[in-house]
């Protein structure tokens, strides 16, 4: 187990990430914070708290669970359905979904299913903590807090406090995971 | 989880489990597009060898809601009149390409049979005087939306506990969740041996009233017309009946339950019924929710894999 952002290698990325997206929205007027659950939520609740410090008004973000939308529901062990909040109407709002690892893809597709049938944002973007290729659709992240090359085998943790006691990533080998 | 059978000997987790789910799957039921992709491509049948109207609609929504599709059969319209086996029914199903078959049936046990014929996941709708665990589920839920947890509540079950299934499910799920149940009815209607179940006994309403967190009334069976087990409607609602004196007496947030079809005037009076603390609807509303998470457990990949 290799560790590749360390606490404070986290916390900067998110703040870089929080202020790219009030750059590139002019403000934060029309955003709404999606986290996937499990380890999108915890990233989506530490973006809206440096956005809030960045606009000096609480900003809550919300969490979208995709448990229900996956195409591979036969053939990989299930995960728990975790909860969808959504703190107000999406239609007509910049969706900004967070989520730990960026990898095949297929999450993000499942999570813009999930949207689609919530409502209609006026546009969706992607903010992940780690970029790992390997993507089977065509789908990219707008905000990235490492962009980490992997084997297919590898694994890549991102831990935060609120749900596993510590903050940080972290690469495995297929081996020791 | 391969099946749905029974409370009986479930572990908390379990329970916990599927409530979680099913509050996931509640959130779904208020969207604007109520409907996940979850099971599509599945085939759920509705096998009702006993008249229901409600528990066969709530489970078609739900498997519906989760892009399933529906077959429903019904004993009146199909070969069982013409002599055909219960085995041979289930299987003939089965051929036609069947993922999961819902069962409900007369006789105590006919689900575990077809648990033991068929490759596919069955769920219990009700067996007789047995169990009928989905609606065990949509009482927790309800419960558990209201008061948070089950943990340390006073629940009594209140009426013909002899021959309801419902009570049978919901003492086993509701004990398990850490609630404390009392059984309330007079004797003719109380089972023969409840000191096998892990449950109190009472035969006076009005003794365990004020302790009460909820009340859940069984519906008085009125086409039996009192008769041997009770000896007139009105005395029966005298003695255990949730009239507007005894709902006074209940603690400020209690609330009252019932599996429907209601009696009013009978078990339950007109006003008690459409108090905002009669969370009747809102338990029709969990039992879509509660049966998705059956459904979505059962089908929706493999937990142990």
């Amino acid at each position: 187990m290799r560790p590749v952002m360390t606490e404070d290698d986290l916390a900067r990325a998110t703040r870089r990430i929080a202020h790219e997206i009030v750059e590139r929205n002019h403000g934060l007027e029309d955003v709404l914070i999606l986290g996937i659950p499990t380890r999108g939520k915890p990233f989506a609740d530490r973006i809206a708290v440096a956005l809030s410090e960045i606009e000096g008004r609480t900003i809550v973000a919300g969490s979208l669970d995709i448990g229900m939308y996956r195409d591979d529901l036969d053939t990989r062990p299930r995960t728990r359905i975790g909860p969808t909040e959504i703190p107000e109407p999406l239609d007509g709002k910049v969706v900004i979904l967070a989520d730990d690892v960026l990898f095949t893809g297929r999450t993000i597709r499942a999570a813009l299913d999930a949207l689609a049938d919530i409502g209609r944002p006026a546009a969706v973007q992607l903010a992940v903590v780690v970029d790992r290729g390997h993507r089977q659709l065509p789908i990219r992240a707008d905000y990235v807090g490492k962009n980490i090359p992997t084997a297919a085998t590898e694994h890549v943790a991102v831990r935060f406090s609120e749900i596993d006691d510590e903050d940080g990533v972290w690469m495995m080998n297929g081996g020791d995971s | 989880m391969r099946h749905f059978l029974t409370t009986e000997g479930m572990d908390r987790t379990e329970l916990e489990d599927l409530l979680d789910e099913a509050d996931a799957f509640s959130e779904v039921l208020t969207r604007p597009i109520p409907k996940v992709p979850a099971l599509r491509g599945k085939t759920v049948a509705t096998m009702f060898f006993e008249p229901s109207t409600r528990t066969r609609m709530s489970f078609e929504k739900a498997a519906k809601a989760l892009s399933a599709d529906t077959m429903s059969f019904s004993p009146s319209t199909s070969s069982l009149s013409k002599g055909e086996s219960l085995k041979d029914t289930a299987l003939t199903v089965r051929a036609m390409g069947v993922d999961l078959m819902v069962v409900r049936h007369k006789e105590t046990g006919a689900p575990w049979r077809l648990a033991e014929w068929l490759d596919i996941p069955i769920v219990n709708g009700g067996d007789g005087a047995h169990q009928h665990p989905t609606q065990a589920l949509l009482d927790c839920l309800t419960i558990r939306q209201r008061f948070g947890s089950l943990d340390g509540l006073e629940i009594a079950i209140v009426g013909d506990i002899r021959h309801s299934r419902v009570a049978r499910s919901d003492i086993f799920a509701m004990a398990t969740l850490g609630a404390s149940v009392t059984l309330v009815g007079p004797r003719t209607l109380l089972p023969i041996d409840p000191e096998a179940w892990p449950v109190t006994v009472s035969h006076d309403l009005d003794a365990v009233l004020d302790r009460l967190d909820v009340v859940y009334l069984l519906r008085v069976q009125t086409e039996r017309g009192g008769g041997s087990v009770f000896p007139s409607l009105p005395e029966y609602t005298e003695r255990y009946g949730m009239t507007d004196r005894r709902f006074a007496r209940l603690k400020p947030d209690a609330i009252v339950l019932h599996p429907g079809p209601m009696n009013r005037g009978v078990e339950i009076s007109h006003d008690v019924a459409d108090h905002e603390r009669a969370l009747i609807l809102q338990q029709v509303t969990n039992g879509v929710a509660a049966r998705m998470a059956v459904l979505f457990q059962l089908l929706g990949g493999d937990h142990d894999a």
